[in-house]
């Protein structure tokens, strides 16, 4: 088990080198060149020059990679080019807001997926099958954008229930601020109720339908236990899903953070596109991938946990 | 055989039937069985694929699934179990009776080690601490003899070979002592040699715990491997029942014959393998005679039109046919 986590860790890592390459690869594979964008157009050669010199884009280019990975490894983006304050702290505030909106919308949306599917297949053709299906195929079937919009108009345009837009000041109080998270978060947890509802209640299906069930009530185990074994059973590709989804969740959707202008990674990301402002948007990724790899290699340690036969 | 009647048996069935109703037509799976077994003997049904061997046994158990219909009664130790609430048959199931599977593999939770699948079964029926419920799963697994058991507490299904599964499998079957066991061909999905030893083995601790043993094979020489009594089963009935030595040596019903002269064993004394001709009849659409009657050699004109007499050639025996004298076997 020691040895299988620690293998999965060392492939974690070229996987992660790969994704840095990339990211490094972003300011040249951006149209037009990085200093032309920091320069004013009148600037002179030498000045142009100086300025290839300080950000060091006179070295080799696998130079300039090491120096640049180095800096990430220890949180080093430099400086926005937008409005040069440092990359990282612009970085922690809005991927803080996005975990704030990740963590609710992930407990929520498993959570009811969860028990949605788990009903599903208990009322197996029955109408709290029909009803339950119906809305998680809702959950992953209708835009999200979309139910934001409706969300905002019902709530906040045409009834004054919740507030809609940012996140609320830091002087208010807790609970008040909690109401600005309410629209985004149902908003976002759609989708993981859709597809974890639907993906539990095709396993449980098919785990019920195994011989081995049969086999534990021939055992004389009641309903508790055996639901214990049912679970087991369908938990490690539940769980695969649910570290994608959550994974997704952190990388902050940028339809919805725009729709609620939250200020979270998602529209980090998004401004940082429309501003061309290489350094944030490669901390942006670079982080987020790291999370998203992290998180699934989580995912794989504890799946192989649960099934030895995941164990190789 | 129950000869004394002041022996209460272990497991009594009368007239036990199950029709499956399903969209399509109405299955007649089992139609009027009845046995009466006592502790510590072993009853063998044989018969082909689809006979409703199985279904037989799970109805026994109440493992029917809703769309299955049973009359009859099931009486373990005189007490009727069929119409229990499900709560009372659960605790029955397991510990008074137990029951081993034809594919180990298939009936073990491949997520569980087997010390924790023995294990939760004796806290189920008995309520001991997990600890203690462990260290019964090891003597089990001693008990049938699986080598370094300790360690193969630990395993998991799959890590296991289909002969050691097997043996888990008794193990678990095994924990709670019960009185009667039902094992649906145990020893099909192993290769000959395993067959013979978890055989073996299955004797033994038969006589050791004084178990009933319901044992469904449709292997002849298994049949007559492990039975005191032998029951040939055709679509849902029992054609034939007696001691193991007279259903075998001396079949009555052109049935148990071709069964015994279609076995390999038979040619291994040097007969040609002869196969029964034709094949059994549909259970959604059984015939108002004999159901053998079509595939039958000895047939008359009275089999296809009403159902055969039960004729008894001696005390413990049965016969549904026209006849009840030996068949000459082509062996
Ligand atoms: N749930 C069910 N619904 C409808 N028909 C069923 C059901 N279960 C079993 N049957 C039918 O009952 C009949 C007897 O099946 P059973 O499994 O008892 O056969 P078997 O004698 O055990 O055969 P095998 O040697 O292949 O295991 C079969 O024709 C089968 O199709
Ligand atoms: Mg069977």
């Amino acid at each position: 088990m020691l040895l299988f986590s620690l293998r999965r860790l060392m492939l974690a890592i070229p996987t992660l080198l790969g994704v840095s390459l990339v990211v490094f690869g972003l300011v040249h594979i951006a149209p037009g060149n990085p200093i032309d964008m920091l320069m004013p157009p009148e600037a002179s050669p030498e000045a142009i020059a100086q300025m290839k010199i300080a950000y060091g884009f006179d070295k080799p280019l696998y130079i300039q990679y090491f120096l640049w990975l180095g800096h990430a490894a220890v949180g080093q983006f430099g400086l926005s080019v937008f409005n040069a304050t440092p990359v990282w702290d612009q970085l922690v505030v809005a991927l803080g807001n996005t975990v704030q909106l990740a963590l609710l919308a992930a407990f929520f949306g498993f959570g009811f997926g969860i028990v949605l599917g788990l009903l599903s297949a208990a009322y197996y053709g029955k109408w709290p099958d029909k009803l339950f299906s119906a809305i998680t195929t809702a959950g992953v079937s209708l835009p999200h954008y979309w139910c934001a919009i409706v969300l905002v108009m019902l709530c906040a345009v045409l009834h004054d229930w919740l507030p809609a837009q940012g996140m609320g000041d830091d002087s208010l109080p807790f609970y008040e601020r909690l109401q600005y998270m309410i629209l985004p978060v149902v908003t976002l947890m759609l989708i993981p109720m859709g597809v974890i509802g639907r993906l539990v209640r095709a396993r449980v299906l098919d785990i019920i339908s195994q011989d081995f069930v049969g086999a534990l009530s021939a055992k004389g185990l009641t309903r508790w236990p055996v639901l214990r074994h049912i679970i087991k059973n369908a938990a490690p590709p539940v769980l695969a899903l649910m570290g994608l989804q959550f994974g997704y969740l952190l990388g902050g959707s940028i339809l919805i953070e725009t729709v609620f202008n939250w200020p979270g990674s998602g529209n980090l990301l998004n401004l940082a596109i429309f501003r061309r402002d290489i350094p944030v948007l490669q901390a942006t990724i670079l982080v987020l991938a790291t999370f998203f790899v992290l998180l699934n290699l989580a995912v794989d340690v504890i799946q192989a946990a649960i099934d030895p036969r995941i164990r190789r | 055989m129950l000869d004394a009647a002041n022996t209460v048996a272990a497991m009594e069935v009368r007239d036990l039937t199950v029709r499956f109703r399903t969209d399509e037509a109405d299955v007649a799976a089992v139609n009027g069985i009845s046995f009466a077994l006592a502790p510590g003997e072993t009853l063998t049904i044989l018969g082909e694929s689809g006979s409703g061997k199985s279904v037989s046994l799970k109805a026994l158990m109440g493992l029917l699934p809703r769309q299955a219909t049973i009359t009859g009664k099931v009486l373990l130790k005189g007490t009727e179990i069929l119409s229990l609430p499900p709560s009372q048959l659960a605790k029955l199931r397991g510990g008074a009776v137990s029951m081993i599977f034809q594919e180990p593999m298939a009936a073990l939770d491949p997520v569980y080690t087997i010390g924790e699948q023995i294990a939760e079964t004796v806290v189920q029926h008995e309520g001991v601490s997990h600890r203690a419920a462990m260290k019964r799963a090891l003597e089990m697994m001693e008990h049938v003899r699986i080598p370094s058991a300790a360690r193969r507490l630990k395993n998991y299904p799959h890590e296991m070979s289909g002969g050691m599964r097997q043996r888990a499998m008794i193990a678990l079957a095994l924990a709670c002592s019960p009185s009667v066991l039902l094992a649906d061909e145990p020893t099909t999905a192993l290769d000959v040699t395993v067959q013979i030893q978890i055989l073996l083995l299955l004797r033994q601790l038969q006589e050791e715990m004084g178990m009933a043993v319901v044992f469904v094979t449709h292997d002849v020489g298994v049949a007559a491997e492990i039975s005191d009594r032998v029951a040939v089963m055709y679509a849902g009935r029992f054609v034939e029942t007696g001691s193991a030595r007279d259903v075998l040596r001396s079949a009555r019903h052109p049935y148990t014959a071709g069964l015994l002269s279609s076995t390999v064993q038979g040619v291994m004394r040097g007969k040609v393998l002869e196969t029964i001709p034709g094949s059994p009849p549909s259970l959604a659409h059984l015939p108002p005679g004999c159901a053998f009657a079509p595939r039958c050699s000895h047939v008359a004109p009275v089999c296809v039109q009403s159902q055969p007499p039960v004729l008894v050639p001696h005390p413990g025996a049965m016969v549904r046919c026209i006849q009840d004298k030996p068949l000459h076997l082509p062996v």
